[in-house]
């Protein structure tokens, strides 16, 4: 099944088909990792503008060298680089970036909803590299990545997520992802960050909302870490130990979770506060996979989106491989 | 002269609905009686409102003209143009001008600027406290004796409780209504939308609905305490409905007002379009029934359009970054039949009221159509259909969530003073 898509601004409206398509497309980008010679020349020519209006490390690295390991050239703004400060408006930015041609806006951005503003006024692909308190698109498919390649399926998990749910936009990218997929989610967090309205932001999927750390684990499959986003606070509720005393994730507690549970977190990590380094580091943790599948994802969202193919789905070069990947997914 | 023939003659005042003539005479109503017996001299004006509703002129109490200081925004000539497209006869303009109008010269100026280019009457709102700072109380009586109806420091609430009552107690003692913007700040700091669901799906920062209601229960309060008329402005929230109507069932002087987006969207239709932003926030569906319940039932006494002009430059930005406010003057009065009287919910006399008297009572004064009376008149259909194109608005912003609406029913003349300031 073939899928197109103008923009990836969100994982919410896109149904099952299109996430296990984007998914299955990101294998061939998998096995390239592991190849000693990356790069490719698929997009040679084509050029990828990398708007980051926060601050990020990982992510536009992770774009950039996607990026580069397609061909394709990049240009890069930075929100301390941009004239933003000097009272330029997002739109002009976008359009002065555009007037340079590129064949796809990266963006990410500190409110929700920007890369949907921005898309309305621009004919280029715009891919949402985190916008707000909304959603993370590469950020969710990667770790639906990640756990398809642990625990064989990304269908009927239990799935925990622990943190500031209500600002995560990468908690609210995996429930719109793995949801369609028959996953159940367990969010928990303190109070003010976990509000019940979690429980139907998205309808069909069974969100349960609890305080309780050691009745968010019992049974899961997957645990999601979220880092405790201080920055966006205007004034952090809980002190450091409160929070560690109630929801740190340490070696005793993942024991009430399944056996085969495994662990992930979007990064960065805060260790000792949300983690210990022991959970962290051990067997069960999937952080660095996490890393290297959020290339593989990122490849796959610039190909679809600007390689203008319009005859194959994937790349000659890729298409046995794609292929043979294809029974395995869900 | 001016004859108004043929029409179906709407006045809640004497609560006749009956096909009536209307012979206006300068500024005064000289003679209303049944259709063809009111004789008018040959060189009379005759305006033909077959199949027409003839109201009251339309009183819209809570609007934002943004002169002086924001003309990028608005005009008087502007503003007053587009509220005569509305059919309002008379607006009220709030203080949040720059400067505030918080002393009796920036009146005087909004009023001599009405007169020179106002389509429409303009009756300025003061600021209740110097600067709408919420710290020391603004010059109302000078105000007053300039010309002010009200006073309010809308944009925000008044800031403490203390300085609402001592507002409270001097407008008592210079009857005039103290116009309220419930919010308590705090509950709302950086919200852009209301608190729920779709806020909290959408990633956007919600307010709770208790951002407005607890403010409005600290304003019943003091408007107990100190006697005042209080006036709720945009009210949107059940739970401050419920305290509307607690107020009124204890004899309290407290009224309110309901915008039509807000008796019309909820929170569920926002979606990253800065056209739906505006403050209070467009609520939860079940507020919107409160709302709709509370217009039929009493509780709400006015329909007002909060009309927020803000330009493209500074509103046709990220949501997150857009000030809040949208257009009003000139789709209130279709929303109004679409959502109130072509529903079912209210009766068309009942709608009208809600357009004339009901304001009128807010402010303390009458509008009834009746010999003697101010020539004002909104004649309207209930037919015609339309479809709201906001390019052709004469306002100077484009902010409305309604452009491209189909609607059946709309001004088709407005009149002031016995003129024809707007044709439809």
């Amino acid at each position: 099944m073939t899928h197109r898509f103008r923009d990836l601004l969100a994982l919410e409206p896109l149904d099952a088909d299109e996430l296990g398509f984007l998914l299955d497309q990101s294998k061939p980008f998998q096995e390239i990792q592991k190849h000693p010679l990356k790069k490719l020349a698929t997009l040679r020519g084509k050029t990828v503008a990398l708007a980051f209006f926060e601050t990020s490390t990982r992510t536009r690295i992770s774009f950039g060298t996607a990026a580069s390991r397609l061909g394709a050239d990049t240009m890069n703004l930075q929100a301390e680089a941009s004239s933003l400060k000097k009272g330029e408006t997002l739109l002009d930015t976008v359009f002065n970036l555009n007037a340079m041609k590129p064949d796809c806006l990266v963006m990410r951005h500190a409110a929700s909803g920007a890369p949907h503003y921005v898309a309305r006024h621009l004919d280029i692909p715009v891919v949402n590299a985190g916008d707000g308190t909304h959603e993370h698109p590469s950020q969710g498919l990667l770790d639906a990545l990640t756990i398809r390649d642990r625990l064989g399926t990304i269908k009927n998990l239990n799935v925990t997520i622990l943190g500031d749910i209500l600002h995560s936009r990468v908690a609210r990218s995996n429930i719109h992802l793995l949801g369609k997929f028959g996953c159940r989610f367990t969010l928990c967090g303190p109070a003010m960050w976990v509000p019940r309205e979690l429980e139907k932001i998205a309808p069909g999927t069974a969100i349960r909302c609890v305080y309780r750390i050691e009745e968010a684990l019992e049974g899961a499959d997957v645990i999601m870490m979220l880092r405790v986003q201080t920055e966006r606070l205007d004034d952090p509720p809980l002190s450091a130990a409160d929070y560690i005393l109630l929801y740190q994730l340490n070696a005793s507690r993942l024991r009430l979770a399944n056996r085969d549970a495994i662990v992930l977190h979007p990064g960065p990590i805060n260790r000792g506060i949300e983690i210990t380094p022991e959970v962290a580091d051990g067997p069960q943790s999937c952080v660095l996979e996490q890393v290297t599948n959020g290339v593989a994802v990122r490849m796959a969202i610039l190909y679809l989106l600007t390689s203008g193919a319009t005859e194959t789905d994937t790349h000659p070069a890729l298409e046995v491989k794609s292929k043979e990947s294809a029974n395995a997914s869900d | 002269m001016l004859l108004i023939k043929n029409g179906r003659v709407v006045d809640p005042a004497s609560k006749r609905d009956a096909a009536l003539d209307v012979l206006l005479d300068g500024e005064k109503i000289k003679e209303v009686g049944a259709a063809g017996k009111v004789s008018a001299p040959q060189d009379a004006q005759v305006f033909d409102a077959k199949g027409l509703i003839v109201a009251p002129g339309f009183i819209d109490i809570h609007v934002h003209l943004r002169e002086p200081g924001q003309e990028s925004s608005e005009t008087i000539e502007t503003g007053t143009r587009a509220a005569a497209r509305g059919g309002f006869t008379a607006v009220c303009c709030m203080p949040n001008t720059k400067p505030v109008n918080d002393n009796a010269s920036v009146t005087r100026f909004i009023l001599d600027r009405a007169k020179v280019a106002g389509s429409v009457r303009v009756w300025p709102i003061g600021a209740a406290s110097l600067g709408s700072k919420g710290e020391a109380i603004a010059e109302i009586a000078g105000m007053k004796e300039a010309g002010i109806v009200g006073v309010s420091d809308d944009g925000k609430p008044i800031a403490t409780a203390k300085l609402a009552r001592q507002v409270m107690d001097y407008c008592r003692s210079l009857d005039l209504p103290v116009i309220e913007h419930a919010e308590d700040v705090s509950l709302a700091a950086s919200a852009v939308m209301r608190e729920g669901v779709t806020s909290t799906r959408l990633g956007l920062r919600g307010m709770p609905a208790a951002a407005e209601s607890v403010c409005v229960a600290r304003d019943v309060q003091l408007a107990e305490l100190s006697g005042a008329r209080l006036h709720i402005a945009h009210l949107s929230a059940k739970a401050s409905l419920e305290q509307v109507r607690w107020a009124k069932s204890r004899g309290l002087r407290v009224t309110c007002e309901v915008t039509p987006h807000h008796f019309t969207l909820i929170d569920e239709d926002v979606q990253y379009d800065s056209r739906f932003k505006m403050n209070p926030p467009l609520a939860a569906r079940e507020d919107r029934e409160a709302l709709l319940a509370g217009l039929a039932d009493g509780t709400v006494d006015a329909i007002a359009t909060d009309h927020a002009p803000h330009e493209p430059a500074i509103k046709d930005v990220e949501f997150d970054r857009a000030p809040f406010g949208i257009l009003g003057f000139e789709t209130a009065l279709a929303l109004a039949l679409e959502q109130l009287v072509q529903s079912g919910r209210i009766s068309l006399i009942r709608m009208v009221e809600l357009f004339t008297t009901g304001p009128a009572r807010v402010l303390g004064i009458e509008r009834k159509i009746t010999a003697g009376q101010p020539a004002d008149l909104t004649i309207f259909s209930t037919e015609r259909a339309w479809t709201y194109n906001v390019k052709e608005s004469p306002s100077r912003s484009r902010n409305s969530p309604f452009d491209g609406r189909n609607f059946k029913g709309g001004p088709m003349a407005t009149i002031v003073a016995g003129r024809i300031v707007c044709k439809g």
